[in-house]
């Protein structure tokens, strides 16, 4: 991780340590390296309290992790969380907290299911067309908010919490015989869409680990467009001025209603892609028991990767690895798998906060750093002077 | 960043002791560190000869230390009676006896509170005698007014300074905080300059003139209006017709800020608008740059109409823009000075092509901006927040001048700046002017006013209510036309008209050492 923007032809002018600003990504490292550990700390000291031995325990997840079926495992579970956070982080940096990615991607997953068990195109077109539905349904459940913001002053945090609600609600009335399940569910109980259809499953490569999922190319994909929209497109800097100033973006000339609509709209339609991989992968329908709380995941992730998509890379990555590892704590030994959920939510707090009082540091620091430099600068230009 | 430093006043009791300074200049702050809001860093506070530290507002509250905030801090829906005893429950309980009390002093201080009457019932005018009321109701003997004028209208101003004086007369000490130089001289007993954070000077309001104040608070000797020759043109740049603004304050009651407004400025002009703060110039520029709503009128400009266009058509179209408030609409502080030059001109050359951003074309613009407009940075990577306030200044003028302006809308463009980058902006933006642009500057510096514009208009309540020519008006009767006491085309007695003249042409004569130099190096950064 040297520098977020891949350098191009006329930046290069600038020279290799100019663009490596070593402080700089000390500084950024600190804080996410600190968390971590001392979640680590929190939690070995939880386990010994209990009567545990935490390396044990720590030394089963890293077996695990670094086993090939686990990282496995872990890549495609990353591709879920990574897919979350860059919804939750293309919200946070407009300034918009994003609670509903919940709904939003249940809906969507919902949709695409009945889609795709409908409709039966070749796959070259299915494909898209299913992510396309899960997107639409994504970001147009996610505008409600973004218009109640905008011509109503309602707070996304709020809407989007009774968004989700009543998403579960909407599921809970569409999802039943005769709508978007099929009539004829018979014996079972639980209720879910007809399958999709062979087309609609998208490809995975075989691995000794066993299946990897191939969508986590389109989380590449997504991490890519992301990066690029928000740094080098005039959309991009709009949206990023207006999430650090909006009274400045405004008198720039960034129509900021409109700013926040769109964004809250990309930001739901990207949730709705948190829901695919599980659909086009794994359980090729939509039913009750679908996994739940990813949404949530994905906030977490964002904060911890600073809502940059290289940061909720690396930070999906790790929350994947606790997950998918800390399933195996009960079965490989008397750990309660409980202990994971602690270290990920002492892990956020703590970055929260790390990160906070590093960009704090940072300004001061900058500003110190500046006047030293134009002292020393003024210093010399009188030093020259007298010489002469 | 030191705020304050070497500060040293003494107030005698009884008395109006003014402290006067710019937006920015650190009266704030010595406030706070008086009502103990702040701890210094260094040096001792003495109150009637004992030293005293004050850690909280309530340290000083004991030591009979109050303070009226600018911004009142009175519950609606609460009687003033209620107001005042709200947080001071102990002194004289909650029932009768309180109210007594509040009587007496109300009757004591002639303040004329009536202790029954809701607060959401009261003007702004009675809320703020509430508020003193309050103060004193907790036993202050010294009390610090924060701008209290700057939210009244002129006879409300006069009968503030009415109850100043009663209370001066009942031995409580009053220090007024302001800028505003004729306010000053007309009510203090004592006044203290403060400049760039320190005291620059003592002046006895019975022998100091608003010029010689506007000296030591600005530091720079001001420009005349004579030092130049006109560059108008007869061509029309902007023309405002019937511009009409109302919207709700915070008791939900419709207000006309801005009300028929027009105005024309030609290629070549500085318009200079003079008004009390709060009398319709932010929502007027608002309404130029369309950030905010009309109810009526149109904006013109050379020719083209942009009434129903929104703000980037309007940058597009060619109108420049230095905020008032930098920090608010002007930066994005925590981003580096190459993104800030993008800000409001993301969509035109060098800053983007097309859809995308030109980062590599910005940065080297961002450059030639940093050295032909001397803003003072080690470098382009670092963020806004990192320069001083001038420097900022100068990089905003400098991205504005660069996409060839048709007109700029220069609000209190030397706020809160140092001696030296002024007269640098002053400079910008006369060349600005002699290259043909059209300037619509706001200030609440009369002498700044007089100084650059070719014409001046003056705002009270949102209308234009007068106008006059800066050769022949002084800052004193600008300044009363500004309080709505004068209507119509203002102008001033000739000889005291040439009498300032001559103060200005001997601060000019004075001064012309540092200017020069600094073109000097302008010219070498143009090579």
């Amino acid at each position: 991780m040297t520098s977020p923007n891949p350098p191009v032809a006329p930046a290069a002018k600038r020279s290799l340590r100019e663009r490596v600003d070593l402080e700089r990504i000390g500084l950024a490292l600190a804080a996410p390296v600190l968390a971590v550990l001392l979640s680590l700390i929190i939690a070995g000291g939880l386990l010994a309290v209990s009567g545990r031995d935490p390396f044990d325990a720590f030394s089963i997840m890293w077996n695990y992790g670094t086993a090939s079926d686990g990282q496995v495992a872990v890549l495609n579970k990353a591709t879920v969380y990574y897919l979350a956070a860059a919804a939750a982080a293309f919200g946070f940096r407009m300034n918009l907290f994003n609670i509903g990615i919940e709904g939003q991607y249940k809906l969507a997953m919902m949709f695409a299911a009945f889609v795709g068990s409908q409709v039966d195109l070749p796959a070259f077109l299915q494909i898209p067309l299913l992510l396309v539905v899960a997107m639409c349904v994504g970001g147009l459940w996610a505008s409600i908010a973004g218009l109640l913001k905008v011509y109503r002053g309602v707070s996304e945090v709020i809407s989007t919490i009774m968004l989700n609600a009543i998403a579960t609600a909407v599921i809970g009335v569409l999802l039943v015989p005769g709508i978007f399940a099929p009539k004829t569910s018979g014996t079972t109980n639980s209720i879910q869409t007809g399958k999709i259809s062979e087309s609609s499953h998208f490809f995975s490569i075989e691995t000794q680990g066993g299946t990897l999922w191939g969508f986590v190319v389109i989380a590449v994909l997504v991490g890519v467009v992301f990066q690029f929209t928000l740094n080098r497109t005039r959309f991009g800097f709009d949206l990023r001025a207006t999430g650090r100033s909006e009274s400045a973006a405004g008198a720039s000339g960034v129509n900021v209603k409109r700013m926040v609509i769109t964004s809250i709209v990309v930001s739901g339609a990207l949730a709705g892609l948190v829901g695919l991989p599980e659909l086009m992968q794994n359980t090729p329908y939509f039913g009750q028991n679908v996994q739940t709380g990813l949404g949530f995941i994905g906030i977490s992730v964002a904060l911890l990767g600073r809502n940059t998509p290289i940061g909720i890379a690396f930070s999906a990555l790790l929350f994947a690895f606790l997950d998918a590892s800390g399933a195996q704590l009960p079965t490989r030994g008397d750990y309660p798998s409980e202990i994971i959920p602690v270290i990920q939510g002492t892990i956020v707090i703590c970055v929260v906060v790390a990160y906070e009082l590093v960009r704090r540091y940072g300004l001061k620091r900058q500003q110190q750093k500046v006047g030293a430099e134009l002292a020393a600068q003024a210093a010399a230009a009188a030093q020259k002077e007298v010489a002469a | 960043m030191v705020a304050n430093h070497d500060i040293d006043i003494t107030v005698r009791r009884g008395t109006v002791h003014a402290l006067m300074g710019e937006n920015g200049a650190g009266k704030s702050t010595l406030m706070k560190i008086l009502y103990g809001m702040q701890k210094p860093d260094e040096g001792t506070i003495a109150v009637d000869g004992e030293q005293v530290e004050f850690s909280t507002p309530a340290d000083a509250i004991a030591r009979g230390i109050g303070m009226v905030h600018q911004h009142f801090m009175l519950a609606d829906n609460f009687t003033v009676w209620e107001n005042i005893v709200l947080g001071g429950e102990g002194l004289y309980g909650i029932g009768a006896r309180a109210k007594a009390r509040i009587r007496e002093l109300s009757d004591q201080y002639g303040l004329g509170v009536k202790p029954d009457a809701l607060v959401e019932d009261l003007g702004v005018a009675d809320r703020q005698r509430v508020e003193i009321l309050k103060v004193l109701y907790r036993g202050a003997r010294i009390l610090i007014l924060d701008e209290p004028t700057a939210v009244l209208v002129p006879q409300e101003v006069d009968a503030l300074f009415d109850n100043l004086r009663e209370l001066k007369a009942e031995g409580v000490t009053v220090i007024f905080i302001s800028h505003k130089l004729h306010e000053v001289l007309s009510v203090a007993d004592a006044i203290s300059v403060i400049r760039r954070g320190t005291t620059v000077g003592d002046a006895d309001p019975r022998r100091v003139t608003a010029r010689e104040l506007a000296e030591l608070m600005v530091g720079a000797e001001l420009p005349s209006p004579q030092s130049r020759e006109s560059t108008v043109t007869d061509t029309e740049m902007l023309r405002v017709e019937g511009l009409r603004i109302a919207k709700p304050d915070a008791e939900g009651i419709e207000r006309v800020v801005l009300d028929d407004v027009s105005l024309r400025i030609r290629k070549g002009e500085i318009l200079g608008i003079a008004g009390v703060e709060g009398n319709g110039q932010a929502e007027l520029v608002e309404a130029i740059m369309g950030m905010l709503p009309l109810d009526a009128g149109t904006v013109t400009l050379d020719g083209a109409d942009l009434t129903r266009t929104l703000t980037r058509a309007r940058r597009e179209a060619g109108i420049g823009y230095i905020p008032e408030d930098r920090h608010r609409h002007g930066l994005l502080l925590e981003a580096p000075l190459w993104e800030n030059r993008i800000l409001g001109h993301v969509t035109e050359r060098p800053n983007s092509k097309g859809v995308l951003l030109d980062p590599a074309g910005a940065r080297a613009d961002t450059q030639r901006i940093v050295e032909e407009y001397d803003v003072r940075t080690p470098g382009i990577e670092v963020t806004a927040a990192s320069l001083s306030g001038g420097n900022q200044q100068k990089l905003i003028i400098g991205r504005e001048m660069s996409h060839s302006p048709k007109l700029l809308i220069a609000a209190h463009p030397t706020r809160g700046v140092d001696v030296g980058a002024q007269a640098q902006i002053w400079e910008q933006i006369r060349s600005a002017q002699r290259e043909g642009l059209a300037v619509l500057l706001i200030s609440a510096d009369l002498d700044e006013l007089i100084g650059l514009s070719d014409t001046i208009r003056v705002i009270y309540r949102g209308r234009l209510v007068a106008d006059a020519d800066p050769a022949t008006v002084t800052a004193e009767d600008l300044g009363s036309a500004m309080t709505g006491a004068a209507t119509g085309h203002i102008e001033s007695d000739p000889r005291a008209v040439a009498e300032a003249q001559a103060v200005a042409a001997e601060g000019t004569e004075a001064s012309t050492g540092a200017p020069s130099t600094d073109t000097a190096d302008d010219e070498q950064a143009g090579e």
